[in-house]
């Protein structure tokens, strides 16, 4: 196959008058989702799937592509002008960018956040169009055995390796896992976990699950939270950037791009990392080390590139092994699926036209976000003063409409409000919400693989074994799991357990 | 706060363990009532995933609880509009739960339109929003354009209910 004619023909469908319409109303509703907080890509993407359900699956996903690359747009303007990131990957961005502006430097920090965001998604989608189909062709040679382990993989280095706590990772993938199981069984028809319930029978929907655990439960937690005092907006001009602050970020830009994709390609990579080692990598280089922590441009630059190619690293599994590891890849994933396209190695070869356009409109995408939303920054700024009464319950509204749309059963938006309640009760008690997410879709998939695989070998648990790519994939498994093992054999271990507590010692570190 | 409230406070993660557990008990006892011959063609059966899966969240429940009484706690999640200097505010998250539920209760008998607006302005007068007027102006007017919205722009009929002939 070839990339390049391929993906001309993508630019051809991407570039119709429709279907760059919607890529322009991806790229200002990402970014609009992306500046505002409690709304993020993934929620705004499920909350689309009923209403693009009437769409052509081609200009359904140019938007989502648009959501995708604005959402992380938004969320730098965010962390910039207000110092709370939204995204973890924002989280370094605001280090350094919300000092420059403080500084009076906003209109730069935004600008090299700007044009960072537009090489590195650039030069990410690039990488993505070359090496997908090469990973497609290495992929395809793969069984039932080695996509098992794939899987495995994928869920295990998402919960055991991203967030704070690997038990409450654990505990949240479990739950995923277990709402991904109701519903009748494909193979033998058995319902299970209906509870006699036949509205349960064909399984929770993923749009009604996604909506509950992103908007519902964060509507209710940031309401039991509710922030009294307004935050500070720093206001900004149109940005814009001199010739030393072009001479300072090109080098960042590259060097964040070079961290973020592979970390992106990785089953677990996420953009946490990349960002960070961005992040110390220009401390390092700087020939301003004055500046850091001061607010130097160099911090804003490498950290958004690295996001932003992280990003479209993500989507190299998710297009070409139908493998999704951030939130928004999973419920674009869950988008394949309601259109009855077969995510996976296949995608390329059943579905070349709609994967080689959505890949063209990654780059237009990016293109639009440098068009438009350098002028309209302040636009975005003011996004920021909206009133949030109106904000919280417009969530719950659209929320409520998305989910309801879907099968127009009010029994739904019971599941709704139950599941909203776990999301608030996660976030309370610091259950990571994504390994929830990828159990619920990726749960089923794995149930199915492994029945694929003990067929093969009637039964044979050796079967699962018997691809060499299964093995160094279960090898990798097991060096993740049994690390912390390691790490606390290394280290003296810590003095024995005492029986009991007395009842006050949780709350002696919880109330500082 | 007293020392016995936030000694309480300290535990109420427990709570999530023993719903892990319960969680995990019933999935086993669930898949425990699937009845099905063994066959060739399918040697896991439906019953082999749901058993692992209640015995992960088993696990995890014991160990939750274990690192509770130890002392563990979640990280409590953060955000732009959120501040966690104060302790839950239920007087904002039950009047927003129950304008939802009112919602789930009317919005097939009495149409979307009406459920719709009840539970935006129900919603925006929890969160503390006291322009009563103009909140409800923007409740119908956003019920009704969404309504129009999904009917004509994308085919799809929300409930009319109490309202059905003069939509």
């Amino acid at each position: 196959m070839d990339v390049w004619s391929s993906l001309m023909d993508g630019f051809a469908t991407a570039l119709t008058p429709m279907n760059l319409l919607f890529a322009v109303i991806g790229v200002l509703l990402g970014t609009a989702v992306g500046v505002l907080p409690g709304l993020g890509p993934a929620m705004t993407v499920a909350l689309l799937l009923p209403v693009t359900a009437a769409l052509e699956p081609t200009s359904a996903f140019i938007m989502f592509a648009g959501i995708y690359y604005g959402g992380m747009f938004g969320g730098s303007t965010t962390s910039i002008l207000l110092n709370t990131p939204g995204e973890s990957s924002s989280v370094v961005t605001a280090i350094e960018g919300n000092k420059m502006a403080k500084a009076g430097r906003a209109a730069q920090a935004l600008a090299t956040a700007a044009i960072g965001s537009f090489i590195a998604g650039t030069i990410g989608t690039a990488l993505l169009a070359v090496f997908a189909p090469l990973v497609v062709q290495f992929a395809v040679s793969l069984g039932a055995p080695s996509y098992f382990a794939i899987m495995i993989l994928a869920l295990l280095a998402v919960t055991a390796v991203l967030g704070s706590s690997r038990l409450r990772g654990f505990a949240s993938l479990a739950l995923g896992l277990a709402i991904g199981l109701v519903g009748i069984d494909s193979v033998t028809g058995q319902r299970r976990l209906t509870f006699g319930q036949p509205l349960l029978v064909d399984g929770l929907d993923i749009v009604v699950v996604a909506v509950a655990i992103f908007a519902v439960g964060e509507a209710l937690w940031v309401a039991a939270h509710l922030r009294r005092t307004p935050l500070h907006v720093i206001p900004v001009g149109r940005p814009w950037m001199g010739k030393k602050d072009w001479a300072r970020s090109w080098k960042p830009w590259l060097r964040g791009t070079a961290f973020g994709f592979p970390f992106g390609a990785l089953p677990a990579g996420g953009a946490e990392i990349p960002t960070f080692l961005s992040y110390v990598t220009e401390k390092r280089l700087t020939k301003h080390p004055e500046e850091f922590g001061k607010g130097a441009i160099e911090g804003v630059a490498g950290p958004e590139a690295a996001n932003n190619a992280a990003a479209a690293g993500t989507l190299t599994p998710m297009l070409a092994l139908g493998l999704p590891t951030n939130a928004t890849a999973a419920v674009m994933l869950a988008a394949f699926t309601s259109y009855g396209i077969q995510p996976g190695p296949q995608l390329f070869s059943s579905q070349g036209p709609l994967v080689w356009a959505l890949i063209a409109s990654l780059f237009i995408g990016n293109f639009l976000l440098l068009l438009i939303n350098l002028p309209l920054a302040p636009v975005w700024a003011k996004l920021l003063q909206l009133p949030r009464p109106y904000l919280y319950a417009g969530i719950l509204f659209f929320a409520t409409l998305g989910a309801y749309s879907v099968n127009l059963q009010a029994f739904d938006l019971v599941i709704l409000l139950v599941l909203g309640a776990l999301g608030f009760m996660m976030r309370r008690f610091g259950l990571p919400v994504l390994p929830l997410i990828l159990g619920v879709i990726l749960g089923p998939r794995i149930e199915g693989q492994l029945r694929k695989t003990l067929q093969l070998s009637a039964g044979d648990p050796a079967g699962l074994f018997s691809e060499p790519v299964a093995i160094v994939v279960y090898i990798i498994v097991a060096i993740i799991l049994v690390w912390p093992l390691i790490f606390k054999l290394i280290r003296p271990n810590r003095p024995a357990k005492t029986p009991l507590l007395p009842a006050n010692s949780g709350a002696a570190d919880y109330s500082d | 706060m007293s020392s016995i409230a936030t000694g309480l406070k300290g535990r109420a993660e427990l709570g999530v363990a023993l719903l892990l557990g319960a969680v995990g008990v019933l999935v086993f006892l669930d898949a425990n009532g699937l009845v099905t011959p063994y066959s060739q063609s399918d040697p896991v059966g439906p019953k082999t995933v749901p058993f692992i899966v209640s015995g992960l969240l088993i696990i995890c429940a014991i160990l939750l609880a274990i690192n509770v009484l130890r002392g563990g706690k979640g990280e409590v999640e953060g955000g732009e509009d959120v501040d966690l200097a104060h302790p839950a505010d239920w007087k904002t998250v039950l009047p927003l739960a129950g304008a939802f539920i009112l919602n789930i209760l009317l919005i097939d008998w009495a149409g979307w339109v009406i459920s719709g607006t009840v539970l935006f302005w129900g919603s925006v007068l929890a969160l503390g929003s006291r322009h009563y007027i103009r909140d409800g102006l923007i409740s119908v007017a956003l019920a009704l354009l969404t309504f129009y919205g999904f009917y004509l722009g994308l085919g799809i009929a929300l409930p009319a209910g109490l309202l059905e002939g003069i939509l």
